[in-house]
């Protein structure tokens, strides 16, 4: 029988004097991190030290910006951008004679010293792990790796001590919020799916993420993905609920692959399946992996997606926990609010609350990405600073460039300014700002971006991605855009800039479903904070940050350039002039404005 | 179909995090065995492997086993540092694998230093 074939599979398990976790997430597998397994137990074979040293395979470390990543436990030693030639060095220095290689090890922006412990290294220091609890320190396809770190313990507590509506009141009294983006109580979503006797019901997973930057989910269900059927198990035993569906985006094949792994050995162990460790409940999940419309995202065009029709949004009420999936009572959350279950029954809602803001309790996972020094996956109590995280976590601006903005909540949220930089980021605080804590993505931008750009790239995004059902978002959004484009080719009027606030605040107020209810976001928020580039826009017909092509003059400043002929080499056309000890000079019959010069230039010059 | 009971979880969690718990930190203990090359010569690898095998048939999940370089006294090899943590490490020489075992149950589990093997209290940096 097959939990018994593992029983025995356990007993022969092995002591081993060091574990090295390889991150086997989607970013540093891109990066070559299989082949460095490879290597690694090939040369650990032939040093005779296959006995002492295992290979562990991880899910996401979250160091994305420094993969492929593995750590050396038991010292906790961290090593980055390893490469398969580097490992028969490393395995003779540090795991046979025990030095580790200082020139594998960590070191930062300002900081001189190497960084041997990852405990040390400020990008983790500042971070705390709840829902990422297990990444990097369990290998995601073992299901008894994740069983010692407390795994399925929540489950066995729930099912044999607690009745569901105790379930519902420590969630409650968590102060949980839904991670998807509105942030919605998740006990109090779960009481109104209780509440509604009709069955069978349903608990659903939301892992479409679709915002441009943001991989939050694919991180959990990648590196942890027991804890979010852990926590789907925990809800259906809440709802009185015995089926589960995890829709999961299709671009995302490993995490589907190891969400499938999970389900078999949770099936395998009873975990999963009829009467779940004699409990005499039963709870199966299956995964449906959608096709990648971003509007799936929202919780009935999902629901209707899953059941095989198009994916557009329906008007609510009635809720979905009255009439979802196949019209039956649905709970629908998202991946890191299940991710974040299991620990919450575990250790008391209390405990959960203890962190946080007044309005928004425990952690955030947040995608840092953009013009930052430590790209990668981060999660930190709710309420800290923006500067937290963009200078100590993030690493603050690379290449001498100056902070300029950050946009938080993709499509749905706002481009922030340095002077919210000092905000404390929950789902209230980004509210009031015109913001959206969206699913979690954090672009970071410099100066060298434009602001009316970015919101025309948004725009663009969200009339791509709009179903077409409603007015507002399908033709508004196309105006918003129109007037954009209009503006980014120097034929603005100033009066474009009230058209907008005002469409802008139609679309909000009349659109059918989140998306459009958001989508003008993106543009109020850059018009509140980012005025007067508008204004440059139009009436100076000049584009501050060098970004719209249109308003690029393309000549050179004779007086900041410093004749290095930087722009030359970087010139595709041979449009550029230059000799030593002259300043270069554009020919513009030959430019084909792709601004190559304007980013290999590093004195501004070009204008 | 038998599935897992309670028990049973409960069984594997505390069997597997026998083997995991070395990447939570928390140690009581740490041993050192040196293996630069004149320790491998000398036989560091079969104290390697006796420390390994008495961790793992005595289930013990606080001690950390680390390897070092030569510790510059060569002729003394094989040679190990044992540290209680929070008390200053000691360093046995001229080991064998029953000597280690010796070691490992009185200095690392009881606690009492094996003075007929010990060269020195005190030892290299290592992270």
């Amino acid at each position: 029988m097959p939990w018994q074939e593992e029983a025995r599979r356990l007993t022969e398990m092995k002591t081993y004097r060091t574990h090295l976790m390889v991150c086997a997430g989607t970013g540093c597998v891109s990066c070559g991190s299989l082949n460095l397994k490879e290597r690694l137990e090939s040369e650990l074979k032939d040093r005779g030290l296959s006995d002492e040293v295992k290979v562990v395979i991880t899910g996401c470390n979250g160091f994305c910006a420094e993969g492929p990543i593995m750590v050396v436990y038991p010292e906790g030693i961290f090593y980055k951008k390893l490469t398969p030639d580097d490992i028969p060095f490393l395995v003779e220095e540090h795991f046979l004679k025990g030095r580790p290689v200082e020139k594998f090890l960590y070191t930062g922006p300002a900081i001189k010293e190497k960084v041997p412990l990852l405990k040390d290294i400020p990008f983790f220091r500042h971070q705390v792990l709840r829902a990422l609890r297990n990444r990097g320190l369990i290998d995601a396809e073992n299901i008894d790796e994740y069983i010692a770190r407390d795994g399925y313990a929540a489950l066995s507590k729930v099912l044999f001590s607690m009745t569901p509506e105790e379930v519902i009141q420590e969630v409650k009294t968590s102060g949980l919020r839904g991670r998807g983006g509105a942030g919605f109580p998740t006990g109090l979503k779960w009481e109104e799916g209780r509440r509604y006797d009709s069955f069978p019901k349903y608990v659903i997973c939301n892992g479409d993420e679709g915002d441009p930057g943001a991989f939050m989910d694919r991180s959990v269900l990648e590196a942890d993905p027991h804890s979010v059927l852990e926590g789907m198990t925990i809800c259906g035993y809440a709802l009185d609920a015995h089926q589960g569906h995890i829709y999961v985006r299709a671009e995302y094949p490993l995490a589907i692959h190891r969400l499938n792994i999970a389900i078999e050995q949770a099936k395998n162990y009873g975990l999963l399946g009829k009467d779940i460790l004699g409990s005499g409940f039963d709870f199966d999940i299956s995964i449906y992996p959608g096709a990648g419309a971003f509007v799936c995202g929202e919780s009935t065009a999902l629901m209707y997606s899953l059941e095989g029709k198009r994916g557009m949004p329906r008007i609510k009420p009635p809720r979905s926990t009255e009439a979802g999936l196949w019209g039956q009572p649905t709970v629908l959350n998202n991946v890191e609010t299940f991710a974040n279950v299991p620990a919450i029954l575990l250790k008391g809602g209390q405990w959960f609350a203890s962190l946080g803001t007044e309005g928004s309790k425990g952690t955030k996972v947040f995608a840092l990405t953009g013009t930052v020094s430590n790209v990668g996956l981060i999660e930190v109590p709710m309420g800290t600073r923006l500067r937290t995280i963009v200078y100590d976590i993030g690493g603050g601006i690379p290449d001498k460039r100056e902070f300029k903005a950050v946009q938080i909540g993709g499509p749905s949220g706002a481009c922030l300014p340095t002077n919210l930089l000092d905000i404390e980021v929950d789902f209230d605080s980004l509210d009031e700002a015109g913001a959206m804590m969206g699913s979690g993505g954090l672009v970071v931008m410099n100066d060298s971006t434009c602001m009316v750009d970015t919101a025309r790239f948004f725009t663009d995004f969200s009339v791509d991605e709009s179903c077409g059902k409603c007015v507002p978002c399908r033709v508004g959004m196309k105006v918003m855009l129109n007037i954009l484009n209009r503006i980014a080719e120097g034929k603005g009027e100033m009066e474009d800039i009230e058209r907008l606030e005002r469409l802008g605040h139609h679309i909000k107020e009349s659109s059918h479903c989140g998306l459009g209810k958001t989508a003008p976001n993106p543009v109020l928020s850059t018009i509140r904070y980012f005025r007067k580039e508008y204004e440059a826009h139009i009436q100076e017909k000049r584009c501050p940050a060098l970004v719209c092509v249109d308003l690029i003059q393309f000549r050179v400043n004779a007086e900041r350039c410093k004749m290095c002929g930087l722009c030359k080499k970087a010139c595709p056309m041979d449009a550029i002039t230059w000799e030593k000890k002259t300043p270069a000079a554009i020919h513009l019959e030959k430019c084909v404005r792709c601004r190559s010069c304007i980013q290999a230039c590093k004195f501004n010059a070009i204008e | 179909m038998a599935k897992l009971t309670v028990e049973d979880l409960k069984r594997i969690k505390e069997e597997v995090r026998s083997t995991t718990v070395l990447r939570e930190g928390g140690f009581r203990a740490r041993i050192n065995i040196h293996m630069g090359t004149c320790g491998i010569a000398a036989g560091a690898r079969k104290l390697m492997s006796i420390v390994l095998k008495e961790i793992e048939e005595k289930k013990i999940n606080d001690v950390m086993v680390t390897t070092s370089g030569c510790a510059g006294l060569c002729s003394r090899e094989p040679m190990a540092t044992v540290e209680i943590l929070g008390t200053p490490p000691v360093k046995y020489c001229d080991l064998n694998e029953e000597k280690m075992k010796e070691i490992f149950i009185h200095h690392v589990l009881d606690g009492k230093i094996v003075e007929a093997y010990a060269l020195a209290r005190g030892s290299e940096t290592t992270y």
